[in-house]
Order: C-alpha cells, then sequence, then structure tokens
C-alpha cells in the first residue's frame, strides 16, 4: 500500500535512499545520517506524500555491528492518504543525527527517549535531557551491554537486619516471581546481559526449581486426582437415576 | 482490649484497664490513611473503600492526602527507582506512630519488574508493616491486612507480616451450582 511512497523517494531523492525493502506489508526506506533530515522533511512538505503525523522514533542496538552501532528508525503517516513509511538510518556511537522536532513537534519527546535510553544524541535539538529516567542514572539501559537488572538507586536500600522478614515470599505466601539476590546484584555479583542467558548458566535462580514448588505441585495433582475419582463416583451414582427431564 | 477488670458495687459498674491497652485500643479503630497509589492495585483499593466492601466498618475510611495528618501509608503499586526519594520523605513527614502497608505484589517485593528502574519491594526504602500478595490483591485480602494491622497495634508488634493466601473453599455456594448446570 505504501509502495507508491517508496517509489516516489526514489524518483525524486535517486541515489540518496541508500536501500528500500517491502516485507509484511511494511515498507522501509533507508538513508544516510547527513540525509536525514532533508529526507523527513521532504516526507512532510512533498504535496504527493503529506506525512503529517510522526507516529514513533525509536532506536534498535546492534552492538555487534561494526559499521554503526545504532539503527534510528522513524515511523510516519499521511492523514491525507493513509500511506505510511519506515525511514532508517545507521549512526555510529557519538554520531549526532540532526534532530526532526522543528519538522514534527512529536519528535522531541521521543528523541529525548532515545537519548535517555540509548545515548544517541541529537543535533539542533532544544531541550535533550533524560525523559523518564533520574538525571543520576549512569549509562543508557536499552543499550544491550548495559546489564539487564543493574538497579541505581536513588535512594539507599535500608539495612534490613533487625527484622525477621523480608521478601522475596515463598510460593506459599502466593509470590511465584523468581527473585534474584538484589545484596549481591548491588555489589555487582548477581549481573547478568540477558535473561535467557542467566539461566543458560544457571545463575538465576527461581522458586519453581524448589523443593517447596515441587511440593505445592504435588499436592496439586493429589487434589486434583481426588477431585477426578470424586466426580467419577458421583457419575457413577448418579448415572441409573438420570431421566430425560434434565 | 488487653486486660480488663470489672468492679462492680453499690449499682455502679466501672471498668479498669492499662493506658496503653487504652490508647492503643483507640489508634486502631481510627485509622487515617494516606493512599499512595501509583498503578492498577489503585482500582482494588477503591474497591476496598467503596460501600460493598466498605472499609468503614474498620474505622479506617478517610483519606488524609497530607501525610502530616496520617496513620498509615498504603504502598499501592509499583514503586519506581524515581519515586523512592518521594516516597522515603511521604513517610518521613508521617508523625509517629505511623504504620506501612505494601499492597499487592510491586509493592511487596517488586513484583514482575525486575529490572533497572523499580525498587523490588518498598521496604527497601521504608519500613513495611503488613504485606498484601496478589496481582492485585482481592478486597478480601486488603481487608484481612487491615485487620492483622489492628492487632499488630493492639499487640504493640511491630514485626512485619504477609496476609497470608486464602484457599479456595471446596464447598462454597456457587461453586457446587456448576454440577446441575
Amino acid at each position: 500500500m505504501s509502495q507508491a511512497v517508496l517509489d516516489r523517494l526514489s524518483a525524486q531523492l535517486g541515489d540518496r535512499i541508500l536501500e528500500t525493502s517491502d516485507a509484511f506489508g511494511e515498507h522501509e526506506a533507508i538513508v544516510a545520517v547527513g540525509d536525514w533530515v532533508e529526507v523527513a522533511q521532504f516526507l512532510k512538505d512533498d504535496e504527493e506524500l503529506q506525512m503529517d503525523h510522526f507516529i514513533d522514533l525509536t532506536a534498535i542496538d546492534y552492538p555487534e555491528r561494526a559499521s554503526a552501532r545504532f539503527d534510528l528508525t522513524l515511523m510516519t503517516r499521511s492523514s491525507v492518504n493513509g500511506q505510511r513509511i519506515r525511514l532508517r538510518t545507521r549512526v555510529k556511537e557519538g554520531e549526532k543525527p540532526g534532530t526532526l522536532s522543528s519538522i514534527w513537534m512529536g519528535a522531541n519527546w521521543a528523541e529525548r527517549e532515545v537519548y535517555d535510553m540509548f545515548g544517541v544524541e541529537f543535533e539542533g535539538h532544544p531541550d535533550l535531557r533524560r525523559i523518564l529516567l533520574y538525571e543520576e542514572f549512569v549509562g543508557h539501559p536499552l543499550r544491550k551491554d548495559y546489564p539487564i537488572d543493574k538497579a541505581q538507586p536513588l535512594v539507599p536500600y535500608r539495612e534490613v537486619a533487625d527484622i525477621t522478614k523480608l521478601p522475596p515470599f515463598g510460593i506459599e505466601e502466593g509470590q511465584p516471581f523468581a527473585r534474584i539476590d538484589w545484596e549481591a546484584r548491588l555489589a555487582g555479583g548477581d549481573q547478568q546481559v540477558s535473561p535467557a542467558i542467566g539461566v543458560q548458566q544457571g545463575q538465576r535462580r527461581t522458586l519453581s526449581d524448589s523443593e517447596a514448588a515441587q511440593q505445592i505441585q504435588a499436592r496439586i495433582d493429589a487434589r486434583l486426582a481426588a477431585e477426578a475419582a470424586a466426580a467419577e463416583a458421583a457419575e457413577a451414582a448418579h448415572a441409573p437415576e438420570e431421566g430425560p427431564g434434565k | 482490649m488487653g486486660q480488663l477488670k470489672v468492679i462492680e458495687g453499690g449499682g455502679e459498674v466501672a471498668i479498669t484497664t492499662r493506658l496503653s491497652d487504652l490508647l492503643q485500643w483507640a489508634r486502631k479503630w481510627s485509622l487515617f490513611q494516606y493512599p499512595f497509589v501509583t498503578a492498577c492495585c489503585g482500582m482494588e483499593f477503591m474497591a476496598t473503600a467503596a460501600p460493598r466492601y466498605d472499609i468503614a466498618r474498620f474505622g479506617a475510611e478517610a483519606p488524609r492526602f497530607s501525610p502530616r495528618q496520617s496513620d498509615v501509608l498504603w504502598v499501592v503499586g509499583t514503586i519506581s527507582q524515581r519515586q523512592g526519594p518521594a516516597v522515603r520523605r511521604i513517610w518521613e513527614q508521617m508523625a509517629d506512630p505511623k504504620w506501612v502497608i505494601a499492597f499487592g505484589t510491586c509493592a511487596s517485593c517488586g513484583g514482575f519488574y525486575d529490572n533497572y528502574t523499580t525498587i523490588p519491594g518498598v521496604d527497601k526504602v521504608i519500613p513495611v508493616d503488613v504485606y498484601i500478595p496478589g496481582c492485585p490483591p482481592r478486597p478480601e485480602a486488603v481487608l484481612d491486612a487491615l485487620m492483622l494491622l489492628q492487632e499488630k497495634i493492639q499487640a504493640n508488634d511491630r514485626r512485619p507480616v504477609v496476609v497470608p493466601p486464602k484457599h479456595v473453599v471446596e464447598n462454597a455456594p456457587g461453586r457446587a451450582k456448576e454440577e446441575g448446570s
């Protein structure tokens, strides 16, 4: 449906469109960082395209990619003719793409979020501060090399030696979530890059593997078996009486 | 209410007790609450406060949106690291004696928010008296928590407790009916 947009882009901007793709009905154009703002401006201003609806701007981190670490992805739509397009550019670490906030006002906060989460800075942005996290936060949490469970508390955690009981709760108390030893984590002992990797390496302790969980499962199984037996017995007792009136 | 001593004589009756017991008794039936509501658990909190569950039966119907006038801090919902200083400060502003209830799994231990942005339980920042598990907890569990807190106040017991889960009653009305449907 948006092939027309790609055709228009290619026709008007020619070789500034580095690549185009069409997957699952989603159309995408890739441009160089230097052309980022101009192509976006063209999308907005061109009388055929009229991409007046800024949907989202986000980034993707590819730490293993040597050429450019981040993909910056812009999603726009035209409220006039209903077409959508995704514009993408590749940004090296430390490279500053231009801001789109003068084109679409909505890009202001989206760029702040990208800066907050990925550390990509935008040239010419009027107010590039963190938007979700606090200023004391060090690093950018959606970068894949940020430890997934590294917390940076603003208030120091309490010393809890004087009280008898603290979560993590037992599974009996209705808290079946897996919890990690947060003290060790703050000390840097129990950090991991991805939960899937952590499970593979046996770092993540889950309650579902524990003895208590197995006991509860056994209890549930026993109760289900008893219920099934009772239901069978009841059926056997009722079977001769069952009439057509039911 | 603690120890009571009944004195009769001359057609009149007097009851004596200890002042601390009387004080705790008065406190437990007049809990002004500060709802620090951040997330979806707030809906269950509203249900508890509404007429059907009627938290007013326990003398705890009056919310006070100034921490200086409140006795119980209800931490209802997920607390992010960024909110940590705020919740800590509100707790510091409350006048003694004060109690804290962690409402729901997120406030109790962080729940499934196991990441850089969520405090794994508000007790890492302020002391908690009663934990209510559940995601979200039913209003019955909330009332259980309030009654637990009242017992703790009467007994002057500051050890934290967890509201025990309610087991499904096999013969509860409504469950047995399924057979005939």
